[in-house]
Order: structure tokens, then C-alpha cells, then sequence
């Protein structure tokens, strides 16, 4: 017996001391930026070097202690004010109806700027990270919903809960008003259920098309009759007497459900946290999940509770999430090129409404998603058309003569379906004139200046096209945003 | 064996993958002929669009909004277009507009992005394909290299049809902005990841499409100030350069119609009316119409009854319009079985839109369809040679 101890001893040192080894190299500084520039928008110098002393662990405390349930910048005033009756415009006449879409549109314009501002001011940019993703998970788009103030609070409650619980947020989005008036929720009656929000909650929220059956949709539909909106206030209603109070029966569960009962058997199925982790995949590691580490993390992720920042620790410190191949392998989306070329380079800005106005010509109108699935992505994002666009966004920005981003694009591009410069170019050409990089200041703050350095701090891989020793400064700038290279993260 | 046999019972893919392109091919393609696609996003309602005014069931399935009778503009004795159709009924009358009533496919999927996925890339309902079905055909015969692109998709952002790797399809919504913002475009390098090979296939394709297209081709033609009046502006100034294209998709927005339907869909047929009827102005004024053929599409049709939002729910088959200086006008398909509808109320198909898709590769381009379509279909005979 005292044999086989003193044998053991050094096998369990020996497993104590490699697991601690495993754990304890710091990132380094190439493993800091591929950290940064996948959860943060950008991997500013001085935050890839901070980072770059922190195990994987350590580093993961630090982003995930500072996330955020709110706003650092102020919403706009209307945000607050009393609710605008739903009932206003379908009584309005001609006139005032017209008088009310400008006043949409105008609010429209000031949210998304607003959203924008706090991506880029923000100290927990992986809060607007995860807000973003949940705008395209949970999708609800202002074209349909028209009421401002109901995009704002379901804005709001999603960046409460982006890195809490998401079978709560699962719950709340689904009362959300904006989302109740998106998937027609608010129709959906005893003996004339609609079923649009049935449908996409199994399809794009939770478990995923081939997992359910159409006569599950039906079923689940009945269970959400009842749910509304009150107009005046904007408020989530439950109408009792619109609801089915009859037995259904939803993916083999029978019982005389409601709403919640659905959604609760819904949070019941493995593919549930599976789908969530999938897409965590491909916004944060490569396009083709690894379906081994999806099992892994979901399985970590349903036995949290769905804590959304367990699922986080457990991509963000797997080895697949720094392996080689998926370094460079993701395209930014419009929001994160223009918002992480914003910090990366720390541009000064006034208002944000001109990069709204980008966003959405190269693709990503916030609060407007194409259609309930969300923006596509991925590939997705690039074709001539959005390509041209970004390089010309990029091409500006850095020209220092004319620090006017967008004013030509302006000229001749309407984003489709928007309308979104139909007013205000007076106030669009004002916060243009206040774009301004300071490349003195930002070379100042790199510990070295020759052209690999640069290279490594501006770019996710080697550039394309190499810069030409000669080259540097600005110009080097100019040269490795336009790199193909530079349209990864 | 003969070829069909073969094909049915390996799999189209595999055929394709082990046989030399040009031996599956056949005659080469005849791309001189032009393909424009219109789809006609979020569902339209196709029981509204093309009307079986004379059933009794039409009428009591939509108390709301059922067209009146005595607006109906009538076709035949039975079936008759929404009034906001009127520009197309003088190319009805020419007998240059076909309308196939009941296309769909087998075991239809309701959801918009799994259906429209199904019909861009012409699957089976329970299969999922990464490729469109136009790229399939670019890919198995391809289109000249003097072409100024494969395909032009106008003013989205998704290449539908034409969707996946292998072919040229450019995306663009104002061909002198194209032109001038090419000059960003420089592919040199090789690419190290897939996300990085695509862009530099973008670039690549965009250097060769801006020397292809031209922006100031003086059409006469009068387009509307909508935003699909746009769209098809453009895509007439497409097809007026000289390095042509095979295929240009143009997209109008807006028919899921679950609320409110009547006047949403007045207002988007007419859209799309006068913006067919300009485009075959542009077409005529650049001696195209008689080598153009024009065909609407949607994810699927929507459903017969009315919900109680005064709107319509998902639905399955639904008519479309095929147009064409070489189109033999008139009805295809058959007629909607009001009394036959499916367990969740649906219409059943009469035309697979795969039958179509075989009538644009076999007798407009003069291709096989098999292996596009993964397995034969027939073509419908709706053009002159």
C-alpha cells in the first residue's frame, strides 16, 4: 500500500504540473489580437499588449467581468418620453400621417446613430458584440414594427441579458412588443391562430429547421393566442379571451399549454443550446462549426442554465478557437469594419449618423435585418457591389485632405428599402467635416515602427500585397486598409 | 443503360462529377439568348395576382379580400388578373405573356428561407444544395468568356440562383458607380482561406465585368421613379452593352402580406406591371425582346383563406408569368383546386418548378438539365425555337 502511494505521488504531480502548464502560458501578443479583434471589434496596440500578458483564463475573467446591462452613451431624448399610441397613426390624416413617418424615420436615423456611438465609445465592446448578435438571432426589424420607441426597448432588453441567461432571454424576447408586433404574435387569435412566431421560434430561435414537424408549429401556435399589445402603452398583453385554452401537443409533450409551457419545452431539447452554440461558431471561430466542440460547449451551455457567458469561456478558451486555420477565416460584417476601423485608429467622430447611413449601404442597416432570419453573413458580405462600396468607405477615411467618408456615396446610392437620407444631408455633411484621424498620435503608441509591426497591427493575416520597404506612415495605412487581407478578422 | 437511366439511378452529382463536361453537355449552349429573372420576394399572393373569379369557394375563402368580379380583368371564362395588371394584358393580348398557374414542388416547406433556398437552388424539399441552379448550368457549360459576367444580380445583396463558387455573378444597383469604383479592385495575390479566396474572386470578377458593361446606352424608354422602376433601368442598361451577360436577376420586395394585404399588393403589382412593361420597351428599343425570356418567381404562393388580419399565411403553389417576344402566350398549368386543398389548407402543385427551370435550359439554351436539376423534368412548351 505504501508502495503504490509513493508511486503515485509523482504521476499526480506530474498531471498537476501539466495541466497548470496548460493553463498558464499568457496569450502572447498574436493570440491577445485574434481574442481582441474577434470579441472587441478591434485589437487596439494598447489592449492586444495588455492582454497579451493574461492566460486564456485570466483573459476571459477580464472581458467577461467589465460586460455591461447598459448603455454607456445617452439614448436619445425621445427614448423616454411618453409612449407614441400605435392607434395615433391609423387614425391620422393624410397629413399627419406624413408628418408622423418623417418623425419615425428621423427617430429611426438618431437610434441607429446612437447605436453605433456606444459601439465605438464603449469600455465592454463584447456587451455590444453580443447585442448585435442577438439583434440577428432575435430579429426584429423597424420597417414592420414602425414605433422608435418599441426598436429602442427591445435594443435595450436585448443588451440586458446579451451575456445572461438565454432561456430569460428567450422568455423576454418573445413578450418583447417589437418582436410580438414582428411575427405577428399580436394577430394570433383562438380559432384564427397565426403562426409566423410559432414557426420561426422552432426554426431560427431554438431548435432549428428538420427538428420539428408542421403540425408542431400548429400546435405551439395555439399556446401563444392570446398574446398582444396594448396600444397606448406599448405594453405586453395577455387577452384571456383570445386565448386557446385547449390540450396541445408540442414535439411529444401534451398538456393544456401556454406560451411559456412552449418555450419551455423548446429550452428542453439539446439541439436548442446546440443551434445557439453553432452560430456562436460562426460569428466568433469559422464558418463550418466543428460538430465535436459544438457538442462539447453546448453541453456546457445547457448544464450552466444556457449561462451565455459559460458558453463564451468555453469557445473562448478551447484550442480549436486559436487554432491556425481559423485565424483570418471570418469576414467583418459592415458594422465591425466600420466600427472597428473606428477604434483601431481611434478616430475622432462627432455624430455617428453619417456611418449608419455606411453601414447600411454596405449591407447592415441596423435595425432592419433583410427578413427574420437575419443578415446572412459570412460571404455573404462581399460581393462587387459591397466590396466597391467598403474599400471607397476605407479609402476616404484615410485621406487626409477630405475627411468626408461618405458625403459622395451619398451622391448616388440610396440603401434599398430604407430611406434613410431623404433628410438630414445638411447634419450628415456637418458630422462628416468631424471625422478626423490622428496617425501622429497613433504611430506614437506602437512599440516599433518598421513595416512588419504595422503590418501586425493593423492585419489579422500577412497582407496580400505586401508594402514596399519605403512606405510609411499614413500611406503605409492607406495601403494595408485597401489589402483584401484587412476585409478579415 | 441509355444516359437518362444512367443519370436516374447514380445521381446527377455523381455523373457530373466522373463525366467530362463537355461529353454531358451536348450542343454548346446558347447564351446569345438571355435570361431575366424577377423574383417576387416574401410570397405573392398568387390567388389575388391571377384570379379564378368564377369560383364560388374563391369568393367565400376571402370574404375581405377577394378581388370583386367586376374588377377582375378577365383572361378567359374562369380566370382573370388583378386590376393593377392592366400594363401586361397588351402583351396578353399579343400573346406574349404565359402564366402558369400551380407551380410549386413536392412536400413544400412554408418557411421563406428554406422555400426560396428549394426553388434558387433547385432541390428537393429534404435536401440541402450549397450551389444555385444557375451556377450549376454556368459551372457545367460556361458561358462565353467575353461575356462581360455570367450573371448580374441588380440591387441585392444575395446572389440567389446564382449563388456558390464556380461562376461569375456580379451584384450591382447603378452601373456608373460600378464602373467607377472598380478602379479599387486589384487582385494579385493568393489566397490562404476561403473567406479571403472570395473576396479575391469578387475582385477579379469585377475588373473584367467594368471593361464589359457600358452605363450610357441612351435608352428612350421611360422607367418609373420606383425603386424597382430602378432596378429595371438597370437592368436594361445591362443588356444594352455590348459583352453581353446570360442572366440578370431583378428583385421587388415587400409581398409577405400577412396584414393588411389589398392595398400592399395593388401597389406592388402595379410595380411590377409597368416596370415588365418598360423592360420590354428597353428590350424592343435594343433589339432584345425576341431573345429575352422573362420569368417571375417567389418562395411559394400564400394561403387560400384569408387569416383574420385582413392578410394571408404562408402558402404553397402559386401562378407566374413567363413573357417573351418568342413566348407562346396563354395558360399553363391548371387551374386552382380550391376544393382540394392540403391538411393546412393548401393549394397542390399541377407544374414543378423544376419543369421551368428544364424549359429555360433545354429549349431556350439549348443544354442538358439533368444534372442541373438532379434528375429529368419536362420541359413545358411554352417557346418558339
Amino acid at each position: 500500500m505504501r508502495l503504490r502511494v509513493r508511486q503515485l505521488i509523482p504521476m499526480i504531480v506530474g498531471i498537476a504540473l501539466s495541466a497548470a502548464h496548460a493553463a498558464s502560458p499568457p496569450l502572447g501578443v498574436d493570440d491577445a489580437r485574434h481574442l481582441l479583434s474577434r470579441t472587441s471589434f478591434a485589437a487596439t496596440p494598447a489592449a492586444t499588449e495588455s492582454y497579451a500578458r493574461l492566460t486564456r483564463e485570466q483573459a476571459l475573467d477580464r472581458l467577461l467581468a467589465t460586460t455591461r446591462q447598459q448603455a454607456t452613451t445617452p439614448p436619445p431624448a425621445w427614448t423616454s418620453a411618453p409612449f407614441e399610441s400605435l392607434r395615433r397613426f391609423r387614425t391620422a390624416s393624410g397629413e399627419e400621417r406624413q408628418a408622423l413617418q418623417r418623425q419615425r424615420r428621423e427617430e429611426g436615423l438618431e437610434l441607429r446613430a446612437w447605436w453605433l456611438d456606444e459601439m465605438r465609445r464603449t469600455p465592454s465592446p463584447l456587451t455590444e458584440k453580443m447585442a448585435l448578435f442577438w439583434h440577428n438571432h432575435f430579429v426584429s426589424s423597424d420597417q414592420k414594427v414602425r414605433s422608435p420607441q418599441l426598436m429602442y426597448r427591445q435594443n435595450a432588453l436585448l443588451r440586458r441579458h446579451a451575456l445572461g441567461n438565454f432561456g430569460t432571454l428567450l422568455h423576454e424576447i418573445a413578450r418583447d412588443p417589437a418582436m410580438v408586433i414582428y411575427l405577428d404574435n399580436a394577430s394570433n387569435r383562438k380559432g384564427q391562430p397565426n403562426e409566423n412566431f410559432a414557426r420561426e421560434v422552432m426554426e431560427l430561435f431554438t431548435l432549428g429547421e428538420g427538428h420539428y414537424s408542421e403540425p408542431d408549429i400548429k400546435e405551439a401556435a395555439r399556446a401563444f393566442t392570446g398574446w398582444g399589445i396594448e396600444p397606448d402603452r406599448g405594453e405586453f398583453v395577455f387577452r384571456t379571451a383570445l386565448h386557446d385554452e385547449g390540450y396541445k401537443n408540442v414535439l411529444g409533450r401534451g398538456g393544456y399549454m401556454n406560451g411559456d409551457d412552449v418555450l419551455n419545452v423548446l429550452l428542453a431539447q439539446p439541439r436548442t443550446a446546440e443551434l445557439i452554440v453553432e452560430k456562436l461558431w460562426r460569428e466568433f471561430v469559422s464558418p463550418a462549426p466543428d460538430p465535436a466542440e459544438v457538442r462539447r460547449i453546448a453541453r456546457i451551455f445547457r448544464d450552466s442554465g444556457y449561462e451565455i457567458k459559460a458558453a463564451l469561456r468555453a469557445l473562448f478558451t478551447s484550442d480549436a478557437f486559436y487554432a491556425p486555420q481559423y485565424r483570418a477565416a471570418l469576414i467583418k460584417s459592415p458594422v465591425e469594419l466600420i466600427v472597428g476601423t473606428l477604434r483601431q485608429f481611434d478616430f475622432a467622430t462627432g455624430q455617428m449618423l453619417p456611418f449608419a447611413f455606411s453601414a447600411a449601404q454596405l449591407g447592415q442597416n441596423l435595425f432592419a435585418p433583410p427578413n427574420v432570419k437575419g443578415w446572412p453573413g459570412g460571404e455573404a458580405w462581399i460581393n462587387s457591389t459591397t466590396l466597391l462600396a467598403r474599400k471607397q468607405l476605407l479609402e476616404r477615411l484615410f485621406r487626409e485632405e477630405d475627411p468626408r467618408p461618405v458625403a459622395a456615396a451619398m451622391e448616388n446610392e440610396r440603401p434599398t428599402g430604407s430611406g434613410m437620407i431623404d433628410n438630414g444631408r445638411e447634419r450628415l455633411l456637418r458630422a462628416l467635416a468631424d471625422v478626423r484621424f490622428d496617425s501622429t498620435q497613433w504611430f506614437a503608441q506602437l512599440k516599433s515602427l518598421d513595416g512588419e509591426a504595422v503590418q501586425r497591427a493593423v492585419l489579422a493575416a500577412a497582407p496580400g500585397n505586401p508594402i514596399p520597404a519605403d512606405v510609411r506612415g499614413l500611406q503605409a495605412l492607406r495601403l494595408l486598409t485597401q489589402d483584401p487581407v484587412y476585409q478579415l478578422k | 443503360m441509355n444516359r437518362r437511366d444512367f443519370l436516374t439511378s447514380v445521381g446527377a452529382a455523381t455523373v457530373a462529377a466522373l463525366v467530362p463536361t463537355a461529353a454531358l453537355a451536348g450542343p454548346r449552349p446558347d447564351y446569345s439568348n438571355l435570361l431575366i429573372l424577377i423574383e417576387l420576394k416574401g410570397g405573392n399572393d398568387g390567388l389575388n395576382t391571377v384570379i379564378p373569379y368564377s369560383s364560388g369557394e374563391y369568393y367565400s375563402l376571402r370574404p375581405r379580400i377577394a378581388i370583386p368580379r367586376d374588377q377582375v380583368l378577365q383572361l378567359d371564362s374562369a380566370t382573370g388578373l388583378h386590376p393593377a395588371l392592366e400594363p401586361l394584358m397588351p402583351l396578353w393580348r399579343s400573346r406574349e405573356l404565359a402564366i402558369v398557374q400551380g407551380m410549386g414542388y413536392p412536400s413544400p416547406n412554408l418557411s421563406h428561407f428554406r422555400s426560396i433556398e428549394i426553388w434558387d437552388t433547385a432541390a428537393n424539399s429534404s435536401e440541402y444544395l450549397n450551389e444555385g441552379w444557375l451556377t450549376r448550368a454556368f459551372v457545367q457549360t460556361p458561358p462565353a468568356r467575353s461575356f462581360a459576367a455570367d450573371g448580374v444580380i441588380v440591387g441585392a445583396a444575395e446572389l440567389g440562383p446564382m449563388a456558390g463558387s464556380g461562376t461569375r455573378a456580379i451584384a450591382l444597383t447603378n452601373p456608373e458607380q460600378f464602373i467607377r469604383q472598380a478602379r479599387f479592385a486589384a487582385p494579385t495575390m493568393q489566397a490562404s482561406s476561403g473567406a479571403l479566396r472570395h473576396i479575391l474572386k469578387v475582385e477579379s470578377d469585377i475588373v473584367h465585368a467594368a471593361a464589359g458593361i457600358t452605363a450610357d446606352y441612351p435608352l428612350q424608354t421611360e422607367f418609373a421613379k420606383t425603386p424597382f422602376g430602378n432596378a429595371i433601368r438597370t437592368a436594361a442598361q445591362v443588356v444594352a452593352s455590348k459583352a453581353g451577360v446570360a442572366a440578370i436577376k431583378v428583385s421587388l420586395n415587400g409581398f409577405d402580406t400577412h396584414s393588411a394585404q389589398q392595398g400592399t399588393q395593388a401597389r406592388l403589382l402595379k410595380d411590377l406591371a409597368e416596370g415588365l412593361a418598360a423592360l420590354k420597351s428597353a428590350l424592343v428599343e435594343t433589339g432584345r425582346w425576341q431573345s429575352s425570356l422573362i420569368l417571375t418567381y417567389a418562395e411559394f404562393g400564400r394561403r387560400p383563406a384569408e387569416n383574420q388580419s385582413g392578410g394571408t399565411d404562408h402558402g404553397t403553389a402559386s401562378a407566374h408569368f413567363v413573357l417573351g417576344g418568342r413566348v407562346k402566350g396563354g395558360l399553363y398549368g391548371e387551374a386552382p383546386s380550391l376544393n382540394g386543398l392540403d391538411g393546412n389548407g393548401n393549394l397542390a402543385r399541377s407544374v414543378d418548378f423544376r419543369e421551368l427551370y428544364a424549359t429555360v435550359l433545354e429549349r431556350w439554351w439549348g443544354t442538358d438539365s439533368a444534372a442541373v436539376l438532379r434528375g429529368r423534368y419536362t420541359p413545358l412548351d411554352l417557346v418558339r425555337a
